[in-house]
């Protein structure tokens, strides 16, 4: 049985699946291509720049309410795989899955909170 | 003159002498106006009297002759001998047990729809003197599209999440669920909920979708039970946002 | 006469190689895997660059060496690919009616792709300042 109980966390999994869907491809585009291909210049993910960016009083918030819900939509769809791919143990899959999940968040509060 | 023909191979399985089932193939004609259960019909009356199998209307609208033809699941009389290739694999639909050749065991799916209580629960029994029910034809859009389902089980022998567990309600049964409780008559959307939205209810699901490109009559079980993942989420949060306002 | 049932049992692991519709399942169920890596090396990035100038700088000395390129590539096609179903199945799950009429699911569809092209244009814009 590997259905969510809950429908929060479904609910989690629908508004990560949401925000990748619209975000991820230009922000992939930003942070792997735009620089290497010349299309913005080699300052914008310098350490100076991206520091001066989180300084806006709503960056932080925003950057983590991405990273948060996307982290958890990747992990809830990781461990229906899991299950479609043949894996029994559905509280092991979850505890991994969820527990890397959990791991990412609080590293990510870490990491906003000492910028 | 040539007539044309074509190769059936059939999985047969006789429970009184069979240990597992196992392939025959018949040499049947073709005809440009065929469907497969006319090919099938033709092995039964010329060729052998024991295939046993369900059919009733002809039409695509009974939903008994639901079969697996070359992987993929289909309606044996909605399925034309020319759109296949000369040899055609049929199956009993999957995830079914067989009873007997192309004949399946639905039991499972009849308990399940069943549990979904298919009705109309109205809020008080009318008597036949207060009248009928009245309805706008907005609110007949609303549902209608889902009262299509003749139980066919197509959508079942599709489905890998029903392959994988043997307890998921499944999309015919939550379309069903769903016709009802978008119904304006009806008031037994929390009652169906211990099933609907139990762990083997909707979120057993996880969309991949084939029930609706199997289905024949354009029900979109997907879409129904999709819509019942996003109404029981809201309403969870409601019951906390607003614990005295009844579902 | 006896009833004697015959269950076929499906294969436990590779029952969606079986048909093109399952495999196109999986790539999107597998695209979860690399958006999970790539907001990870994003959140690792970040936790570098709280911890200082050389340490940021050494991240991204590391993403972007060859193997950082060929994943920021495969994360790139199954982003494009995660939108992509997203977008188709939205209309799906929020069937809209205006007036009456249900809106085509084309047209949300076509709306969400516009949703994107605004995004990343704004992100481009607040990001390349």
């Amino acid at each position: 049985m590997s259905g969510s109980n809950k429908p929060i966390i479904w609910g989690l999994f629908a508004a990560g699946g949401t925000i990748a869907a619209f975000v991820l491809p230009g922000l992939i585009l930003i942070t792997c291509f735009a620089v290497p291909l010349g299309l913005l210049s080699t300052e914008t993910l310098s350490y100076a720049h991206l520091i001066e960016l989180m300084q806006h009083p709503l960056s932080k918030l925003v950057i983590f309410g991405v990273l948060f819900l996307v982290i958890w939509h990747a992990a809830h769809r990781m461990r229906i795989t899991a299950h479609d791919l043949g894996v029994r143990n559905d509280t092991l899959t979850m505890m991994i899955c969820y527990g890397i999940a959990a791991a990412g968040t609080l590293l990510a509060l870490a990491a906003l909170s000492g910028i | 003159m040539n007539q044309r023909v074509i190769k059936l191979e059939i999985l047969r399985y006789d429970p009184e002498q069979d240990d597992a089932p196992h392939f025959q193939t018949y040499t049947v004609p073709y005809q440009e106006d065929w469907v497969v259960l006319d090919a099938i019909n033709y092995v039964k009356d010329e060729l052998d009297r024991t295939l046993s199998y369900r059919w009733s209307c002809h039409m695509a609208v009974c939903g008994s002759c639901g079969m697996v033809v070359n992987g993929e699941p289909a309606l044996a009389c909605h399925a034309f001998l020319r759109d296949y290739p000369e040899k055609i694999r049929i199956e009993p639909l999957q995830n079914f047990p067989i009873e007997r050749d192309l004949v399946i065991v639905m039991d499972d799916f009849m308990d399940k729809l069943g549990s979904v209580k298919p009705y109309v629960v109205a809020k008080e029994e009318r008597d036949v003197d207060d009248g009928e029910h009245l309805q706008t034809p907005l609110e007949l859009a609303r549902f209608k599209q889902y009262t299509d389902c003749i139980n066919c089980l197509l959508c079942y022998s599709a489905c890998p999440q029903y392959a994988l567990t043997d307890s998921f309600v499944g999309p015919a049964a939550l379309a069903l669920a769903h016709r009802y409780n978008l119904d304006s008559r009806d008031t037994g959307r929390s009652a169906r909920e211990d099933v609907v939205s139990s762990n083997a209810g909707i979120w057993e699901c996880s969309f991949v979708g084939a029930c609706s490109e199997v289905c024949p009559k354009s029900v979109d079980p997907a879409a129904a039970i999709q819509q019942t993942k996003i109404a029981s989420t809201v309403d969870y949060f409601m019951k906390f946002l607003k614990p005295w306002k009844r579902i | 006469m006896s009833r004697r049932p015959y269950i076929r049992e499906p294969s436990k692991g590779g029952w969606w190689l079986e048909q093109p519709r399952y495999i196109r399942y999986m790539m999107r169920e597998i695209s979860a895997l690399f958006i999970g890596i790539y907001v990870l090396v994003l959140i690792v990035g970040l936790f570098q660059l709280s911890r200082g100038e050389a340490a940021y700088e050494e991240f991204l000395a590391t993403v972007e060496g060859p193997p950082g390129r060929v994943f920021a590539v495969l994360a790139m096609l199954f982003a494009i690919y995660h939108t992509y179903t997203w977008f188709q199945v939205t209309p799906k799950a929020m069937p809209l009616t205006l007036g009456g009429k249900p809106v085509p699911g084309s047209f949300i569809v076509a709306a969400h792709w516009f949703g994107l092209v605004l995004v990343s244009a704004a992100l481009w814009l607040l990001v390349g300042s």
